[in-house]
């Protein structure tokens, strides 16, 4: 099976009533690893990850797929920032988007109760997903993206909001999920998180891309007054 | 007063003896307009679920236009189907006129509107927080509407009730359209009619209680069926 990955992205941006919220911007994504989205509020994160994965109206510019659009389309996963809780249990949540895929029940089900075990939520299969603690739902929404063995896997700051401990089990399944090959791409808030996480990183300001780099340079030696102000933990307008 | 207690208490004997005619009335009632509403919920749950996901160039007028539509008075709507109906209409060679078929026909156009814009409103809110999911995985138009069908279906619920409600307790445009005629279009609605005007109000009045009872049997036997407030807030 070829890879929907290297991704291009050349001038892209989204607009909402004529204001650019994000881009022009011009990306690479290939490779293995996690790439991590950082920026002030505002900087676009939600909307670039949103203009990738194809939910938000690119309005000019390209984004190429190394596979056709519908194929790239099918072998990718979001996780939202509030989870989407489907009215249903909690096994059926996660079993999902396999019966979207048209497969069986049954299958779909027992694939369900697997995933649910990977993320922490065997215990909890029957009941309905919308009692669940707020790091539950992070998980659900997780055991959802990730049952479909997703090539790439966006996250839109999956662990604000939540306690030390879940953001943890969260992070360290995402690294699982990573050394399985999953392409990652996280947006976060968090610095120690990036530090902890990522391979490289984008660092949006204003809409646009405003530094790129491995992740060890770029904390190291930030190549743009805004980065390392942002870093150092000081407030970047 | 005293005419609710004779009421009461012909009520009492008409069910306790099984009144061969009221039985046969009721039936008819159960029959006539649990047909209608199971079609116009086929009709108008697709139909509120579509107007939810689809959008289109006149969607908010015919959003509009269903809510409209909800207050439709029935016997018009009686007096409408009639000529279309009767023998000299467009479809009188289809011999409906008067007949339990005739009745269905009016009550579901009255209750269709009624049901497609509840669901409407109930798919709308759940479309709203599963939109960004469902298109995130890729799920088809026919796959979203039975998603949002099956995962509302408590308000659907509610909305066909609101519709068996609304026809069980109709009498203008049956009471036009199937004629009351004994044996054949005589419903318990049109019976309370045709008793009161008799001046037999003893008897109307147990009919109105049967049909009350009726009503609130058919709600509480779905909701059992349903388990409704049951299980947590769906």
């Amino acid at each position: 099976m070829n890879s929907i990955l290297p991704l291009s992205v050349r001038g892209a941006s989204v607009k909402r009533r004529g204001k650019t919220i994000v881009g022009p911007v011009d990306l690479d994504l290939a490779g293995q690893g996690m790439t991590i989205v950082m920026g002030p509020n505002g900087a676009g994160k939600t909307t670039l990850l949103r203009m990738l994965h194809g939910l938000a109206r690119q309005s000019g510019g390209s984004m190429t797929w190394n596979q056709p659009l519908a194929q790239a389309q099918m072998r990718q996963a979001f996780v939202f920032q509030t989870p989407v809780v489907l009215r249903r249990s909690v096994r059926d949540n996660i079993a999902f988007p396999l019966i979207l895929r048209g497969v069986a029940r049954k299958q779909a089900r027992t694939q369900a109760d697997h995933w649910a075990a990977r993320v922490g939520l065997a215990g909890m299969l029957r009941r309905p997903a919308a009692v669940l603690s707020g790091g539950e739902t992070q998980k659900l929404a997780l055991a959802r993206a990730l049952i479909r063995e997703p090539e790439l896997l966006f996250l839109d700051e999956p662990t604000a909001n939540l306690d030390g401990r879940s953001m943890r089990e969260i992070e360290t399944i995402l690294t699982e999920a990573m050394h399985e090959g999953t392409r990652i791409v996280m947006a976060t808030h968090n610095i120690g998180q990036a530090r902890r996480l990522a391979s490289d990183v984008i660092f949006l300001y204003r809409g646009r891309v405003h530094e790129r780099n491995q992740a060890v340079a770029f904390f190291d030696c930030p190549e743009t007054t805004e980065a390392a102000a942002f870093i150092n933990g000081d407030i970047v307008e | 007063m005293s005419e609710i207690w004779q009421g009461l208490t012909a009520a009492f004997w008409l069910i306790v003896s099984l009144d061969a005619d009221l039985v046969e009335i009721t039936l008819r009632s159960l029959q006539v307009t649990l047909t209608a509403v199971v079609i116009a919920c086929l009709l108008g749950m697709p139909l509120g679920t579509w107007l939810a996901i689809q959008r289109f160039r006149y969607r908010r007028t015919v959003i509009a236009l269903l809510n409209a539509l909800m207050g439709l008075p029935p016997v018009v709507v009686g007096l409408i189907v009639y000529l279309m109906l009767s023998r000299s209409g467009p479809l009188g060679a289809l011999n409906l006129i008067f007949t339990p078929t005739a009745m269905i026909v009016a009550q579901v156009v009255i209750v269709t509107p009624l049901i497609a814009s509840i669901a409407h409103q109930a798919v709308r809110e759940i479309w709203s927080d599963y939109h960004d999911l469902l298109i995130s995985l890729n799920a088809s138009k026919p796959q979203r509407m039975l998603t949002l069908l099956m995962d509302s279906r408590r308000a659907l619920l509610t909305a066909a009730l609101a519709g068996f409600g609304r026809a069980i307790g109709e009498v203008g445009a049956i009471m036009i359209v199937g004629g009351n005629i004994d044996h054949v279009s005589r419903v318990l609605t049109t019976a309370i009619a045709l008793e009161t005007s008799k001046g037999n109000f003893a008897l109307a009045l147990g009919l109105g209680f049967v049909l009350i009872g009726l009503a609130i049997a058919v709600n509480l036997g779905i909701h059992a069926l349903g388990r409704t407030e049951r299980e947590g807030r769906w």
